[in-house]
């Protein structure tokens, strides 16, 4: 049993992280939400064999009793689990609101860097329709696409 | 009620009651704001407490230590504790001063009350489980106030803010539930003695996945990428909080598990990664153009000498490393409130179109230039002291090559500090604002609003509070350092609460 669970946990670590670096947003928060189940029932799996419920007054000799730590961690975890998923879907949700795209953008910085490679080498820029996400970045958001 | 739980517990039933009270902004600015200096005082009789009778720790609900809750203050989580306080009521001043949290709905304060409270809470816990709830509550509460009422870009780069920090929690829940795995406890003090007596590759491995996932949170390289992007695009008074406390949170984190779990071989780890944190960061630094974006990627540097003195590992080192912390959580909040005044006067903090403010904001140039220069380390500000004993633990302790990272790293603070000066205070704009030309062409000075300018002063004269107490401050960091490096009397503190 132990065996099983333990490959299950490696399966959906393995399975949230493929989807982690997908470059979606919902996969990356599908991604996490596995990575999340993942570490949950690692925390059960941790906690040894099943057993009777650690109840005052019923095996109180702590013979054949259930850990209680392990599942409260997994309880507390599946709650906030639950909070941080429905969080970043409401934010992929205004993301594609925003942009009316699910894709990741890239960093700034590279963006930066692919820019000045471009102009380095002499080539013309055509206009981004990405463009206004720098919006904050005035200085470098040329928004006819001219290179100076 | 116990002095230990109460900075915590105070913001958080005063949250709720601020939410109650969203009708009304001023009623909510009260609660608010009494509530923050309610958990300060708390703090304050806390490391009075602290100081006067030794480490103090309570087990909530009456359970043996090992299955309740434990909440402990020793001198160094005490310090931070009051620091951070500080700096949050001070923030909070200046946020209400522009207006931040009028918004609606009404969420900002009682938002802002869970962040002090989860910031209270991962210093003061003393169970590694615990701490992950500590660590989600500081960044549930940092992932709404970086995100509220958003435009594109600040969605963009909270997203990547929220699944960073995501992914570090579910690791850190990983590795708790390994650490219970392998000690079949997670709290702080039954760990001391019981985790260094486990097999070398399983303590090693499960040490270092500790560190790695307070290393994500308290940006160390390699683990920085997150922080430039993220932290600039958000309101100037969520980004100074942010920029003061949360990665110090991670580095406090780091500076438990060290002292908790005797991680003395990940010395050479902390080593590395503390000088490349440094020079990146400054690095980072220096090509950048716009004022937040330059005080963003300081904030890693400056983790960096925290490190350092964690990595040297002796009292002085360990000394010095909380002596920075110290420093650096008022002084990096201060430069970040000042960016914010002046972008609230000019509409920018872009350097190129900034410029003269020496003459148009005298008042701001004085206030940038106290931290700025305690930052980058002159004498006689904190951040000399802070560097000096870093670097002096550093020389001793013969790590000779963090030593000239982290000196070549203060040159160049200096010269990206300078950058700053003469972008901003000195010449002209290259491509001055509306509100800047209109000021050039009249010869005014801007004006200046009471109370975010008056918040700001506060706190660049809280950081003046270091040097001009320099030697009873160090005494206090280095008996806070003996703490750290001999558990025995937190574990004893523990067992007796």
């Amino acid at each position: 049993m132990t065996l099983l669970l333990a490959v299950l946990v490696a399966w959906l670590f393995a399975v949230g992280t493929y989807l982690l670096l997908q470059r979606a947003l919902t996969r990356i928060v599908l991604g996490l939400g596995l990575l999340g189940h993942g570490a949950v029932l690692l925390l059960i799996t941790v906690g040894g064999r099943a057993g009777d419920p650690p109840l005052v007054g019923k095996g109180d000799d702590g013979v054949g009793v259930a850990a209680p730590l392990p599942q409260a961690f997994a309880l507390t975890a599946i709650v906030i689990g639950f909070g941080m998923t429905a969080f970043l879907l409401a934010l992929a949700y205004r993301s594609w609101v925003g942009t009316n795209d699910d894709e990741v953008q890239d960093d700034v910085e590279d963006r930066r860097v692919a820019r000045q490679v471009a102009d380095d080498e002499g080539h013309f820029r055509a206009p981004d329709a990405d463009e206004p996400w720098d919006e904050w970045d005035d200085d470098e958001s040329p928004k006819q696409g001219a290179t100076s | 009620m116990n002095l230990v739980v109460l900075p915590a517990i105070i913001p958080l039933f005063a949250a709720g009651l601020a939410l109650l009270a969203h009708r009304s902004l001023s009623a909510q600015r009260v609660i608010s704001f009494a509530a923050n200096l309610a958990a300060l005082a708390a703090a304050v009789a806390l490391l009075a407490d602290v100081e006067a009778n030794g480490i103090q720790a309570h087990t909530i609900g009456g359970w043996p230590a090992g299955v309740g809750i434990t909440f402990v203050a020793d001198l160094t989580s005490a310090l931070f504790l009051v620091v951070s306080l500080v700096v949050l009521v001070l923030v909070q001043l200046f946020a209400i001063g522009q207006g931040v949290d009028a918004a609606r709905p009404r969420v900002g304060q009682p938002v802002y009350l869970v962040l002090s409270a989860g910031v209270a809470m991962a210093f003061l816990t003393g169970d590694l489980f615990n701490l992950f709830v500590a660590f989600e509550v500081m960044l549930i509460a940092s992932y709404v106030l970086l995100t509220f009422g958003a435009g594109a870009a600040q969605i963009r780069t909270g997203m990547t803010y929220v699944v960073m920090n995501v992914l570090a929690s579910t690791l850190l829940l990983s590795t708790v539930g390994l650490i219970y795995g392998a000690t079949g406890t997670v709290n702080m003090a039954e760990l001391v003695g019981r985790f260094p007596e486990l097999p070398d590759a399983t303590r090693l491995a499960l040490g270092l996945l500790l560190l790695a996932v307070f290393a994500i949170k308290a940006a160390l390289f390699p683990f920085f990428f997150w922080l430039p992007d993220s932290y600039p695009t958000a309101p100037v008074a969520v980004t100074a909080v942010f920029a003061g406390l949360l990665t110090k949170v991670g580095v406090y984190t780091m500076i438990r598990a060290t002292s908790i779990l005797e991680l003395d071989d990940a010395r050479t780890v902390l080593v590395v990664a503390a000088s490349l944190t440094m020079i990146i960061g400054v690095v980072g630094a220096i090509v950048q153009g716009d004022m937040k974006r330059i005080l963003s990627f300081h904030i890693i540097s400056q983790v960096g000498y925290m490190i350092m003195g964690l990595a040297v590992g002796t009292v002085a080192g360990l000394t010095g490393a909380v002596l920075y912390v110290v420093h650096h959580i008022p002084v990096k909040t201060a430069l970040f409130l000042v960016s914010g005044l002046i972008e609230q006067a000019t509409g920018t903090a872009q350097l190129h179109r900034l410029g003269g403010l020496v003459r148009r904001a005298p008042l701001f140039a004085a206030l940038f230039a106290i931290p700025a220069m305690s930052l980058a380390g002159i004498p006689p500000f904190s951040g000399f002291l802070a560097k000096l004993a870093v670097i002096t633990a550093g020389l001793d302790a013969g790590d000779y090559v963090m030593v000239a990272a982290s000196l070549i790293a203060s040159l160049l603070t200096i010269f990206s500090m300078s950058k700053i000066w003469a972008g901003v205070f000195w010449g002209t704009a290259d491509d001055p604002t509306p509100t800047m030309a209109a000021a050039d062409a009249d010869d005014a000075t801007f004006p200046i609003d009471r109370v975010t300018a008056g918040a700001t002063a506060l706190l660049v004269a809280a950081t003046l509070i270091v040097p001009i107490f320099g030697s009873d401050v160090y005494d206090l960091a280095e008996r806070a350092a003996l703490d750290l490096l001999d558990p025995s009397a937190y574990v004893e503190a523990v067992r007796n609460s």
